[in-house]
């Protein structure tokens, strides 16, 4: 198992070096001079502009500029951000836990409605059931989420007046507010996270209802709910679990419009704000731990799936 | 005799996968809503009953009713002509950041197939890394970097589903490239470009385009989505995601506003979807 896990490690670190140099290279994109964007009102004065520049080893060649950011990074120093002068790295600590409450509840969500989905559609494959299953997944997975979220906010805040269109209460300060503020971006976010469960949850039933321990099952006389809950399920959610893992990094793209649309001040506000007042360092650290967040989910899921299946762990 | 009219009677795998795809009922229904989206963006000038553009002060957020199907928006412009027109920008910027995608990642993909086993690693890694950052993320930061356009939103949209088109255009020639024909083809002396353009390009068609199809919803909605925070189509163009942006300011007082630009991003992409769906099980032999 150890050795597997250092495997898996081993594989990341190239993938993490590239990340590095991709996510450094952003900023190469960017049109105009850095130093003139942060001097501001002071772009005229050269003796500021060659100041800020070597402060961040702009003058340095590419590759040195390269080697010091990735140093900071190391040590946990994502820069300041240009705009509010605070390190990038305490921004996005504050407005972590609030996207993560959000995906949490969302994952919830799309478990609970695209898992039972799943298994009724694959039971009950090529009746209505099935085909109405279906239509509803694609249809999860051809919404725009931005839009889903606008089109709730018109119904159950401005024509039923229910729940409040937009704006965040934290768990610590109310967790009934905490709860009405949240459920409708949860139920936006969980919308194309439930329609993927539901089709990978139908097809590893689909292939295990043909397994002949299933029908050993079936013969032994077991009743149909055992055969589908203890047998069939069990066995079908291995592959669901490890693929729900990876799911988990789409939530945080998600979130972006989501957070946008409902005004929740989480991790998704805080890049496209950051795009807006182009505060670049912001943009390059929300990226990074995004890409981190993906890959350790990546990880847990290759890990999980090794778990749940004993065949693989000689592997 | 017979032989000769077994062999013409043989339908070709073309013939087979037109057949499978015109069974699949929701994927031609997909293939009759692109073919109509795809005729709106291009007669868009002759059919839109207004100028997109042109404002009104008199007839500033007016329900939907005879004159105006679709009501008017905040600076009095119809909706209407604005979702017609809205479909060049959104279907443009799917197609063209798909082009860019699979001109780009499908040749690096067949190079790390077919190079030694270091490009592949080199290949491997830069994808792996570039799958790490979600789509969606990497596209807004490319867009933010490059600057608010539509054409940078596309180029960012473009650069973010390479990847993609990297894998499978590498899966795709790993799988060729052991067949009868590549083989014999290099047996006879064939030269390695000749071999990959002649012989193993053709063949890894099938599931580019499957994926090619899938890739235009998923570019589609992701242009809306730049649009929608304000990355791509700038106003006043109309485009699908920018009049969902200011229409959600109005959601009291004209939601009719966000309802038809959302209705539409929400078709297309749909109907890509199924297109792709139905692709994929008729060019699948196994499905056949």
């Amino acid at each position: 198992m150890i050795s597997l896990l250092l495997g898996r490690i081993g594989q990341i670190i190239p993938t993490l070096l590239v990340l590095s140099v991709l996510i450094f290279g952003l900023q190469q994109l960017m049109p105009g001079d850095p130093a003139l964007i942060l001097a501001g009102e002071e772009r005229g004065d050269p003796q500021v502009l060659a100041q800020i520049r070597a402060e961040l080893k702009l003058d340095r060649p590419i590759v040195e500029q390269y080697v010091h950011w990735a140093g900071r990074v190391l040590q946990g120093d994502l820069g300041f951000s240009w705009r509010i002068r605070q390190p990038v790295a305490e921004l996005i600590a504050d407005k972590l836990p609030v996207t993560l409450q959000l995906g949490l509840m969302a994952f919830v969500i799309a478990v609970c409605v695209g898992v039972p989905a799943g298994v009724i559609s694959a039971v009950k494959r090529d009746t209505p059931w099935d085909w109405a299953a279906n239509g509803v997944a694609l249809g999860g997975l051809s919404l725009p989420n931005f839009w889903l979220g606008i089109m709730m906010i018109l119904f159950f805040s401005v024509q039923l007046g229910w729940l409040p269109p937009s704006g965040y209460v934290s768990l610590a300060e109310d967790w009934r507010q905490s709860l009405a503020t949240t459920i409708m971006p949860a139920i936006v976010l969980a919308s194309g996270i439930a329609a993927v469960l539901m089709r990978h949850t139908r097809s590893a039933m689909l292939q295990t209802l043909n397994q002949d321990y299933v029908r050993t099952a079936r013969a032994k006389g077991l009743a149909n709910r055992v055969v589908l809950l203890r047998h069939a399920l069990r066995n079908a959610l291995v592959p669901v679990i490890t693929l729900g893992a990876l799911e988990l990094g789409t939530l945080l793209s998600g979130a972006v419009l989501t957070e946008q649309v409902f005004s929740v001040p989480g991790f998704g506000k805080l890049i496209v704000d950051a795009v807006f007042n182009r505060d670049y360092p912001v943009v390059q650290g929300v990226v990074l731990i995004t890409a981190l967040i993906y890959v350790t989910l990546n990880l847990i899921a290759d890990v999980l799936y090794v778990v749940a299946n004993p065949r693989l762990r000689g592997a | 005799m017979s032989a000769s009219v077994a062999l013409t009677a043989a339908p070709s795998p073309a013939g087979l996968a037109l057949r499978a795809f015109l069974r699949h009922r929701a994927a031609v229904v997909g293939l009759v809503i692109v073919v109509l989206f795809i005729g709106v963006a291009v007669f868009a000038p002759w059919i839109a009953p207004y100028d997109p553009l042109q404002t009104s002060w008199t007839a500033i957020r007016k329900a939907p009713s005879a004159a105006h199907w679709m009501g008017t928006d905040e600076n009095g412009r119809d909706v209407l002509s604005r979702v017609i027109w809205g479909a060049r920008a959104s279907l443009l910027a799917g197609v063209v950041s798909v082009l860019i995608a699979a001109g780009v990642g499908v040749p690096i993909g067949m190079l790390a197939a077919l190079g030694g086993k270091w490009t592949d690693a080199i290949i491997g890694r830069i994808t792996d890394a570039m799958l790490a950052i979600p789509f969606l993320i990497l596209a807004i930061a490319l867009a933010a970097f490059l600057g608010p356009a539509l054409e940078n939103a596309m180029i960012a949209i473009g650069i973010s589903a390479t990847p993609i088109f990297v894998r499978v255009a590498r899966g795709a020639t790993l799988e060729v490239k052991v067949r009868d024909f590549v083989e014999a083809a290099r047996a006879i002396g064939a030269t390695g470009w000749r071999v990959s353009w002649r012989h193993v390009a053709p063949n890894i068609v099938p599931p580019l385009l499957v994926q090619a199809t899938l890739a235009i919803a998923t570019a589609t909605l992701a242009e809306a989505a730049l649009s929608f925070l304000g990355l791509g189509q700038q106003p006043p163009a109309p485009s699908w995601g920018s009049m969902l942006n200011s229409a959600q300011r109005f959601l009291t007082q004209a939601p009719w506003l966000s309802v038809f630009p959302g209705l539409s991003i929400f078709l297309v992409v749909l109907a890509f979807n199924l297109l792709g769906d139905g692709l994929r099980d008729a060019l699948d032999p196994r499905e056949q």
